[in-house]
């Protein structure tokens, strides 16, 4: 192949500044999303088979509690807040394919094996803060509701504008996963997803519902807020 | 000009880079913008005097965090898979021999900045690359693998906690991917620069692999943006005023060229006499 040096430089010239042009800002050419899907499916593949139930978060020597400074998400307009004068009393449903479903008040949620643990928060943009959570281990619940060997997602569902986020069962049953009702000492306050919300350091802070409702054990995966808005559903740690 | 400069596997490889390079950097710098500092929530961090700036959005990739991540998390594998592709063809070919440090390589360092600095008449004969080069292509692929270890480092902080920690925990891994990044983005830039400022032939032999010896900037003198002409047309303007003693000497097989350009500027010249001569009679 013969191309002059004029030639050359004119086509590598043009090819660069569009491709330049093209990326600026810009989310890419839509035909690479079918292979950016790909990835996903395929870096999943990787994100469980890493996964161990041994493995443990431990926030670095010397770290502070975030306290105040833990920023708070929600979708709804304003703060969410479990209103009882219209909706009765708060109760965690937990169902699915379960031998005995259950409907568990804060009262009954106390009463549970409790654990305590200090650990980061990984959030998806790329900040961590330590927190302490109170709760009570998903694994726990799972066990008292009965699951059975179909249950392989969970789905954690809560009162947030329909906010949901589905797991696979291996980092819910993880140690470190619960459903965690103190923060830093105290009773969860609404900021931070009051009555109860899921904690795991093992998942992304979007992965994490607050304000739950309900948790489902699944034979199938059902998607979630964020990672049906384009974040990986996996969203490991 | 029968033997190529580049193997097409170091071009393959090199260009593949180039892209997937610009893709991680730049989606990199999206994903950096959602949080565009290193401190912990309610800590400070030492080392980054412009926590809270973001990087202006036409440096990034993306769209969106989601959309920067994804990016991210794909085309890492070419990255790598491209890197190793390369490494281990330059080990087991033997082309690595041309991209490590040479004994005296801080004097031939200093010889190269002198002549930049024009604190040296003659261009260091170094061979294929110069001493600055050999640093610069020894460095990066070692800077890669500092980018590719804190990457998953900060991908995978729980499951490989050990990782992380060895690089001081999530928020210093996250600290040294930005380093990396930042390094990878000034040599890359700096190299760039130098292909057009003082070897755009070079292009040529990363596409196709053909290179004319006697353009290298070893046989053209050249400095940034100075003797950028190839040497026959210098050779045909330093020849008219001094009996091309320096050009010559730099290039013993330049005969071939010589001669036609001889004979170009001969008729050049040749035209203007016969016109004054016409003119006189």
């Amino acid at each position: 192949m013969t191309i002059d040096r004029r030639g050359f430089l004119s086509i590598s010239g043009s090819a660069i500044s569009s491709a330049l042009l093209a990326s600026c800002d810009s989310r890419g050419p839509r035909s690479a999303e079918r292979l950016l899907r790909y990835a996903e499916r395929k870096n999943e593949v990787v994100e469980r088979a890493l996964l161990r139930h041994s493995s443990m978060d431990a926030p670095a020597a010397g770290a502070r509690l975030a306290g105040n400074a833990l920023p708070s998400y929600f979708i709804s307009k304003t703060v969410p807040v479990w209103d009882e004068s219209k909706r009765g009393r708060w109760a965690l449903e937990v169902g699915g394919v379960v031998k005995t479903p259950l409907r568990l008040t804060l009262e009954d949620l106390l009463k549970l094996p409790r654990t305590t643990e200090r650990v980061n928060h990984y959030c998806v943009e790329g900040w961590t803060a330590v927190e302490q959570w109170t709760g009570v281990r998903v694994s726990v619940l799972a066990r008292l509701a009965g699951i059975d060997r179909r249950a392989r997602f969970v789905d954690f569902e809560s009162f947030d504008d329909g906010y949901h986020e589905s797991w696979d069962i291996e980092s819910a049953m993880h140690r470190q996963t619960v459903v965690a009702y103190g923060l830093d000492g105290q009773m969860l306050g609404p900021a931070h997803g009051a009555p109860a919300r899921v904690y795991s350091p093992t998942k992304l802070g979007y992965k994490n519902t607050k304000y739950l409702t309900r948790l489902m054990f699944l034979p199938n995966r059902t998607g979630g807020y964020w990672s049906d808005a384009g974040y990986e559903w996996y969203g490991g740690v | 000009m029968a033997r190529v400069r580049h193997h097409w596997i170091v071009r393959l490889t090199h260009w593949v880079n180039a892209v997937a390079l610009t893709i991680m950097v730049g989606s990199g710098l999206r994903i950096f913008n959602a949080y565009p500092a290193f401190a912990r929530r309610g800590e400070t961090f030492c080392c980054y005097p412009f926590e809270g700036t973001r990087i202006p959005a036409f440096l990034t990739f993306g769209g969106w965090l989601g959309g920067a991540r994804n990016w991210h998390f794909a085309m890492m594998w070419l990255l790598v898979a491209n890197g190793l592709l390369y490494l281990g063809f330059v080990y087991l070919h033997g082309e690595w021999r041309d991209l490590v440090p040479r004994r005296g390589f801080l004097r031939d360092s200093g010889d190269m900045l002198k002549f930049y600095l024009f604190a040296k008449h003659e261009h260091p004969r170094h061979g294929k690359h110069n001493a600055l080069q050999r640093g610069t292509y020894f460095i990066l692929p070692w800077v890669g693998v500092l980018s590719v270890i804190s990457g998953i480092a900060i991908w995978k902080p729980v499951q490989l906690a050990p990782l992380t920690d060895a690089m001081g925990g999530f928020v210093w891994a996250r600290y040294w991917h930005f380093v990396a990044m930042m390094l990878l983005v000034v040599l890359s830039v700096v190299h760039v620069f130098m292909v057009f400022a003082v070897d755009p032939y070079s292009l040529r032999s990363m596409v196709t692999g053909g290179y004319n010896e006697k353009n290298s900037p070893e046989a053209r003198n050249a400095r940034p943006f100075y003797h950028l002409l190839p040497n026959r047309f210098r050779q045909k303007r330093e020849g008219q005023s001094q009996a091309n003693a320096s050009g010559s000497a730099l290039i013993p097989d330049d005969s071939r060229d010589a001669a036609p350009a001889a004979s170009l500027s001969g008729d050049s010249q040749a035209a203007p006499e016969s016109r004054i001569q016409k003119s006189e009679k």
